[in-house]
């Protein structure tokens, strides 16, 4: 077995890797769907969001490592980091394919992340990181594609069938607690704000509201109250799915260290 | 080997890009995809190419590298170094006008002309490849791979691909 790396954390780094390990644990989340989607058109989407995901991650991972400084590449960065080193939301670790969750869960969260995506990655290019500015100039256009597909499926969902309305509207209530994390500001994103790096998670919250609102009222869905709970993953305190989903997600590296196609 | 002037390397260069086919879509060349954005003979003597990735998941990307270092290097003009350039990104707006019409004549649809009006996601009135008609519908903004999404033609009912606007 290769052993965990451990990383220099800065709080730029930090900002650095929420943002790319969002994309790779939800990127690890869609691609459970591959071979399983209710039809080949939408297996063949959840593919490419999830390549389109993990494509952003690794430009974001190399970037971090690259500014780490001690020699790690983005392959050691995405596989042998861990647990209490990955920095996704809680959110996007919570399973897809089962614990109850289903193909609304998926839909909605692919929404959600898109939402926070699009004016983060808007936010960045004007980052005085000339590089992050790059990746997300770059992103900034496949994101809107993730974000028409999911608006599309949640109110076709939503304002379905008596069936897929009363999933969608499980689907909604299982995910907005953990919504509240995504805007929740701490001492890295301060730090990126004051510096010129990034927006502070608490900007976003607006556009992101701003976005859903006519997605909601098409899907007949009632946008719940605040959540009084604020999930952890941002700071590396993770749900009891990320062990499982690292394990999966790591098994190749670890067994055959440093292994490529 | 023949010394060759800077001039004539960098043209000849370009020459051997025309001929290297993108491994996903092999009716484009890399320079009618629009992603060789610069060659130049640098100081040390090394042939700079510089690329701009289409997608950022692309598992093509790697491939075009071996590629284009194979076909520079077969025909004598390396030593080269590849390098990446993000900004600005890749867009649809640089397939070149032979690469468009490359595209049509393979069965994929081409993505409007640069410029041609504001870009919609979900394009209407895509044109069949095959018979020219804009009776068409969408099944799918994802296809089989990242830039291509999947139509149908309701005139003369084949399915087709569109290399979707970015």
């Amino acid at each position: 077995m290769t052993a965990s790396i451990a990383l220099t954390l800065t709080a730029d780094l930090r900002y650095l890797l929420r943002i790319a390990d969002t994309g790779l644990v939800h990127a690890q989340r869609l691609a459970e769907w591959c071979g399983h989607a209710p039809v080949l058109e939408e297996d063949i989407a959840l593919a490419n969001l999830g390549l389109d995901l993990l494509g952003q991650a690794r430009a974001l991972l190399a970037h971090a490592a690259k500014l780490e400084g001690s020699g790690h590449d983005e392959d050691a960065l995405a596989f042998l980091r861990d647990e209490r080193d990955y920095f996704n939301f809680t959110l996007v670790e919570l399973p897809l394919r089962r614990g109850g969750a289903d193909f609304a869960d998926t839909q909605l969260r692919c929404l959600f992340v898109a939402a926070w995506l699009l004016p983060l990655w808007q936010g960045l290019g004007t980052s005085r990181d000339r590089d992050l500015a790059a990746i997300a100039g770059k992103a900034a256009k496949e994101t809107r594609y993730h974000l028409a597909h999911a608006a599309d499926w949640v109110v076709r969902l939503g304002d379905g069938s008596d069936e897929s309305m009363r999933r969608m509207r499980a689907a909604l209530a299982r995910a907005w607690p953990y919504g509240a994390e995504l805007f929740d500001d701490d001492e890295v994103d301060a730090a990126a704000a004051e510096s010129g790096l990034g927006p502070r998670a608490s900007a976003l919250r607006e556009p992101w509201l701003q976005t859903l609102r006519p997605v909601f009222a098409d899907a007949q869905l009632t946008m719940p109250a605040a959540s009084a709970f604020t999930s952890r993953g941002k700071r590396g305190v993770h749900s009891e799915h990320m062990g499982p989903l690292l394990a999966e997600m790591q098994s190749l590296q670890r067994a055959f260290p440093g292994g490529v196609w | 080997m023949t010394p060759v002037s800077a001039g004539s390397r960098v043209d000849a260069a370009w020459h051997a890009l025309r001929n290297v086919p993108d491994p996903e879509v092999p009716a484009l060349s890399v320079v009618d995809l629009g992603i060789v954005r610069e060659v130049s003979e640098g100081d040390d003597g090394g042939l700079q190419v510089v690329l701009t990735p289409t997608y950022s998941g692309c598992p093509a990307t790697e491939a075009i590298e071996a590629d284009i270092r194979s076909a520079l290097e077969r025909e004598g003009l390396g030593p080269l170094q590849i390098s990446y350039r993000l900004a600005p990104a890749w867009t649809t707006d640089w397939i070149s006008a032979e690469g468009r019409r490359r595209l049509a004549e393979y069965g994929i649809a081409p993505p409007p002309e640069p410029g041609a009006s504001v870009v919609h996601l979900i394009a209407r009135n895509v044109a069949c490849p095959r018979c020219r008609s804009a009776h068409t519908e969408r099944l799918s903004v994802f296809g089989s791979t990242a830039c291509k999404s999947l139509y149908r033609c309701l005139a003369c009912r084949e399915p087709f691909e569109f290399f979707k606007p970015i």
